[in-house]
């Protein structure tokens, strides 16, 4: 019985995706000539410099958050993608995987904060964002390509819209987590409500928005092959060639570095969200800490515990 | 803003600090509706289904430099009163009223300002903010007041001195014990120099011993800052320690409101009663509180056969005796008196014992039962100079620690009897009146 009736839902979205192609091409041309700057700045900036220099930089900034061991392992992975003549394709797709990350979390931190704040909000996101993620990451493609043409705009867009939802959740989540009684704390000695934000919530929230972020960017990594179908290009482009020559050596090697790009990236998020007290950055920021409060009497007892804590301190490098 | 506000503004004539009028507090969607039917007499359960009525109907006022203890069980609505005092919540109805400031029905900049200049809070779970040190924590209030920097935390730092915390300044608070987060709390609260405290059951995530260290402290530093200080808890012996006014809240309502000696000796109903009956009497009760008006005394000018007389009429076996401005001189035993009558003795003087032990009207009543039993003359009850108040008989004491009410008669208190035959006194006196009248 239900044979004569047809729901015209695919008809209407294509309906109005032609409307906004018809209407505000000006809008999407900005937004191609923005993404596609910025996307093109990145890769510039990446593969520019020698492989050499850019595996050095990596990996003392990898040595910096989290310690020896992050820094030599950083550096034997990346390496390997150089030997595997992976390095250009590898550059590319962690260009396209930073510019969708960092639009990604402009728009997911805002809105995380908005929905943490009201509970409408929140209920109005919520069902968007399980349709966003949930929805095949390939059907963002299509309109992509019809608003945005061929290349690799396309495949950041839909990346975007892939990998937002953790960052809105988690950081509705961080923020709404944080201890009510501190909150109101800072509400009782008269702070208005964005001080409390920037003072008290956004700080404590911080490690849950950092694994937000941290999902971000594993979820743009995924996004790599999908949109290297639309011409994004990276090492994306060379698995998708290699599923199609059944090339089983290229498939692995190109396959390997986006493995290797996904660890590093993984272990460097995570570590900025807390940083561990051994990391030679939080060594750095305790001994500023210390210097800071030096002028009075009471912190001469206090470095010297403060380093007693600290048994990476006690080792040494 | 630059500079933190001055306590006590003295051209507020007033001297209540918070007062409160009819507050009312309903969660839920139909919370106005709940308590206008509440305030037509309905009862909590009867507005159920409207909201819950958290506070209902609550009036009092605090007085300036007073420690005024809200306390009842969980779920007795003081949590949510203490968060309308400067607020936290909105009020559905009633008013409240901080310094003669409003606190109710203000727009949300006004609110803000009254909490920097007025009201500060000191929470249960200490709500410290873990990511800076000791001293920051202390300076939070006047960094929002806007003082600058250094000169807030020179200020925190004589704060934390004060409380005892000097040498853990840069620590952060996880690095420290329980009762010392509390003593961050307090020093927060103080640092930011408000003339109103707000305690939030302060001291009960704390183990007993360090409780009670901290309750002293707290009177400690009121007793020297002259703070006026709101104290919500659910523990009746630190509300009889703390308070010098106590209210009793029970389903939202306040159901009595006194001090503590009030609450403990006269209180208001069942409900009260029972909650009274474990506390700890001796921590409260003070001389005052048990003393008899003086029946049993005399001046020392009746001379041993008004002494006689005195004793057959009050029926006790002593009785003091007093001097000039009716200052203690000691007392007498009917024994004595009753053979200086027999012997025609007109002194009544060389009679006395003046070993009487006089105590001050606020001497605790843990105080007293040591010397009661080192003496068997009744405990003289002394104002300034010596002047006579009232006596605690022994059997009075032994009552109040009993908790064994004294002004009912199912029991019939007996004092020490006469030590001597009533009868023979009767008739001394009667023999002793025909030589005077004779004369």
């Amino acid at each position: 019985m239900l044979d004569d009736v047809r729901l015209p839902l695919g008809a209407g979205v294509e309906t109005g995706v032609e409307w906004i192609t018809a209407n505000l091409s000006v809008l999407f041309d900005l937004i191609r000539t923005i993404v596609l700057g910025m996307f093109e700045a990145a890769e510039v900036a990446f593969t520019e410099p020698p492989a050499l220099v850019m595996i050095a930089i990596l990996g003392v900034v990898a040595f910096a958050v989290r310690g020896w061991r992050m820094g030599v392992g950083t550096v034997v992975g990346l390496l390997v993608v150089v030997l595997v003549d992976q390095w250009d394709n590898a550059m590319g797709t962690l260009a396209l995987t930073v510019v969708a990350a960092l639009f990604a979390l402009l728009i997911a931190i805002p809105l995380g904060i908005w929905a943490a704040r009201s509970d409408t909000v929140s209920a109005i996101v919520r069902p968007i964002l399980d349709f966003l993620q949930t929805m095949p990451a390939f059907v963002y493609l299509i309109p992509a390509i019809i608003l945005f043409g061929i290349g690799v705009v396309p495949g950041i867009i839909a990346t975007i819209a892939f990998a937002m939802a953790p960052g809105v959740r988690l950081t509705e989540l961080g923020i709404r987590g944080v201890d009510r009684e501190i909150v109101e704390a800072g509400a009782a000695f008269g702070a208005s409500p964005g001080r409390i934000l920037r003072q008290i919530q956004l700080p404590l929230a911080l490690p849950t928005i950092m694994t937000g972020v941290n999902q971000i960017i594993m979820l743009s990594l995924s996004m790599v092959v999908i949109a290297a179908m639309v011409g994004a290009g990276g090492l994306g482009q060379d698995i998708v060639q290699a599923l199609q020559r059944i090339d089983v050596g290229l498939g692995f090697e190109a396959g390997l570095s986006v493995v290797i790009l996904a660890i590093i990236l993984d272990r460097l998020t995570n570590a900025l969200g807390s940083l561990q007290r051994h990391s030679p950055l939080a060594r750095l920021r305790s001994r500023r800490v210390a210097a800071a409060g030096a002028p009075t009497p009471a912190t001469g007892t206090v470095a010297p515990a403060a380093a007693e804590t600290d048994p990476a301190a006690l080792t040494g490098r | 803003m630059s500079e933190p506000r001055v306590t006590g503004d003295e051209t507020v004539a007033d001297d209540i600090a918070v007062r409160v009028e009819h507050l009312t507090k309903v969660f839920g969607r139909r919370a106005g509706e709940a308590a206008d039917r509440l305030a037509e007499g309905a009862s909590r359960d009867e507005v159920a289904k409207l909201g819950t009525a958290a506070v209902i109907d609550a009036s009092f006022e605090v007085r300036r430099g007073e420690i005024f203890v809200v306390m009842g069980l969980s779920g007795s609505g003081k949590s949510t009163l203490i968060r309308m005092l400067n607020g936290l919540l909105d009020a559905t109805r009633g008013s409240v009223e901080v310094d003669g400031q409003p606190v109710t029905g203000i727009e949300p900049r006004r609110l803000r300002a009254v909490r920097r200049s007025q009201v500060s809070m000191v929470f249960q779970h200490f709500a410290l903010l873990p990511h800076r040190t000791v001293l920051e924590n202390v300076a939070y209030g006047l960094e929002i007041q806007g003082v600058d920097r250094d000169r807030r935390l020179e200020l925190a730092r004589r704060v934390v001195d004060r409380v005892g915390l000097a040498g853990w300044e840069e620590r952060l608070p996880s690095e420290l014990s329980g009762g010392m987060q509390q003593r961050v709390g307090i020093a927060r609260a103080l640092c930011a120099d408000t003339p109103v405290l707000l305690m939030d059951e302060a001291f009960s995530a704390l183990d007993p011993l360090i409780r009670r260290e901290m309750q002293e402290q707290l009177v400690e530093l009121q007793a020297e800052l002259g703070k006026t200080i709101v104290f919500i808890t659910h523990d009746l012996n630190e509300a009889m320690f703390l308070g010098d006014r106590i209210a009793v809240m029970r389903d939202g309502r306040i159901v009595q409101i006194g001090s503590p000696e009030e609450i403990l000796t006269d209180p208001a109903n069942d409900y009260v009663a029972q909650f009274v009956q474990d506390v700890d009497r001796t921590r409260v009760l003070t001389a005052a509180s048990v003393m008899e008006p003086p029946a049993a005394s005399v001046p020392l000018t009746v001379g041993p056969r008004g002494a006689l007389k005195a004793l057959r009429d009050v029926q006790s076996s002593t009785l003091l005796v007093t001097g000039p401005g009716r200052t203690v001189l000691g007392a007498v035993r009917d024994r004595e008196v009753l053979r200086a009558v027999q012997r025609g003795d007109r002194d009544l003087a060389a009679l006395v014992d003046a070993d009487v032990h006089r105590v001050g009207p606020d001497t605790s009543l843990a105080d007293l039962p040591e010397l009661a039993i080192t003496s068997g003359l009744p405990i003289a009850v002394v104002g300034d100079g010596g002047r006579l108040l009232g006596v605690i008989p022994r059997v009075m004491l032994l009552a109040a620690l009993g908790n064994v009410p004294t002004d009912t008669s199912e029991l019939a208190i007996v004092d020490l009897p006469p030590a001597v035959d009533p009868r023979l006194v009767a008739q001394t006196l009667d023999d002793t009146q025909e030589v005077s009248d004779a004369r």
